[in-house]
């Protein structure tokens, strides 16, 4: 993805088992701050088809 | 290359004749120049009709898929190294073939030559290493080392990697060649650049879906892109739906895919995709030391776990 244009840090992966609580916390807050930094996604973006 | 045919026709009327083979697949002279097409050879008066030259970069592999018969099937370095991506996969099985070896100098590139002249062709004749075409009103003769398809430029598996016979000598691989130059020019594009750069390069795209036809690894009974319930991606020409078929195309073939240009070459539009597959292939090699398709005796990247299989990407 990184490679057709999206920006490294908007796209994470990780394993997190359904007993690491702390490290689901932990991600998903590293993971909102990373893409908040980049700001709103500009690409990869499809409109819905107007209806007349 | 051209005086292979010879061979090729000897050995497929054998098979035929002693029964070894229900059918040969092989080409016939296509109805379009620099075009040749898949030809399936049931008896021994039809080979006649086989040809072999610069012009048959279509990768015969794609029409083994779930056969049943035994088949002899022409094979050049990328077509047998996707005929053994199809027996690892059990599309096919190895004691079902015959596979008669082409040991390859490159095909032509059909969109380049189109491209370099400025009227219809209507004729390509061949001989030592040069290729003229011809037209109404002109005539133009290259180099063939000149108009080669850009995966033969690149190609570092010109033999045929299983065979039961060969047409003729092994060819010498090429040696210090760069396959990846052109994904390291995308790579170190800025995102903006990349994006731009995709957004140029599919516009053409008008989601013929010839490239998927074309490909031997793109086997699906129902591609994603025909799926209706769910409808995983919209069928229009909207450029976000083209882009997400080409990278999820792409994907599929992830570990899969031997450069074989079959899809790059089957666009009626010329677009290269393969340098999608091909930036996939690189990384199956620089992480996993991975080659698709030259044994059969290791399973693939994708369908084995090893305690050591780079991981970084996961956070
Ligand atoms: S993706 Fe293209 S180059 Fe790769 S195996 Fe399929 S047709 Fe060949
Ligand atoms: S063959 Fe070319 S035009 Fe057709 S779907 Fe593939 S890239 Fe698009």
């Amino acid at each position: 993805m990184e490679f057709m244009g999206i920006e490294r840090d908007r796209l994470h992966l990780s394993w997190i088992s359904s007993a690491e609580a702390t490290k689901f916390v932990e991600v998903v807050n590293n993971v909102t701050e990373a893409v908040r930094a980049l700001g709103p996604n500009t690409h990869f973006i499809k409109n819905e088809a107007k209806v007349a | 290359m051209v005086g292979y045919i010879d061979k090729i026709k000897e050995i497929s009327e054998r098979l035929l004749k002693d029964g070894k083979v229900d059918m040969v697949i092989g080409f016939r002279k296509g109805t379009m120049p620099m075009m040749n097409e898949p030809h399936r050879v049931k008896s021994a008066d039809d080979v006649k009709n086989l040809v072999w030259d610069s012009n048959c970069g279509i990768n015969l592999a794609n029409y083994l898929t779930d056969r049943k018969e035994k088949i002899g099937i022409v094979a050049k370095g990328c077509d047998s190294r996707n005929i053994v991506t199809h027996i690892i996969e059990n599309k096919i099985d190895r004691d079902q073939l015959y596979i008669i070896g082409v040991p390859c100098k490159g095909m032509i590139d059909s969109h380049k030559i189109t491209n370099a002249v400025s009227g219809e062709i209507v004729d390509v004749v061949e001989s030592n290493g040069e290729v003229t075409v011809k037209g109404d009103g002109f005539e133009e003769t290259f180099n063939k080392a000149d108009v080669l398809q850009k995966n033969c430029a690149v190609c570092i598996h010109r033999n045929p990697v299983i065979y039961d016979e060969l047409v003729t000598d092994l060819v010498e691989e090429q040696a210090d060649v760069d396959r990846y130059e052109d994904v390291r020019e995308i790579e170190a594009m800025s995102t903006e650049e990349k994006h731009n750069f995709f957004d140029d390069l599919l516009a053409p795209c008008i989601r013929c879906y010839a490239c998927r036809n074309a490909c031997p690894l793109c086997y699906c009974p129902t591609c994603f892109v025909d799926e209706s319930r769910p409808q995983w991606v919209g069928k229009g020409d909207d450029p976000v739906d083209i882009k997400t078929f080409h990278f999820l195309r792409a994907y599929h073939c992830a570990g899969r895919c031997t450069d074989c240009g079959s899809c790059e070459r089957a666009c009626p539009v010329g677009i290269n995709m393969r340098l999608l597959t091909k930036k996939l292939e690189m990384d199956c090699l620089n992480l996993y030391g991975w080659e698709a398709g030259l044994t059969l005796d290791n399973r693939p990247p994708l369908d084995t776990y090893k305690p050591d299989d780079p991981e970084e990407f996961i956070k």
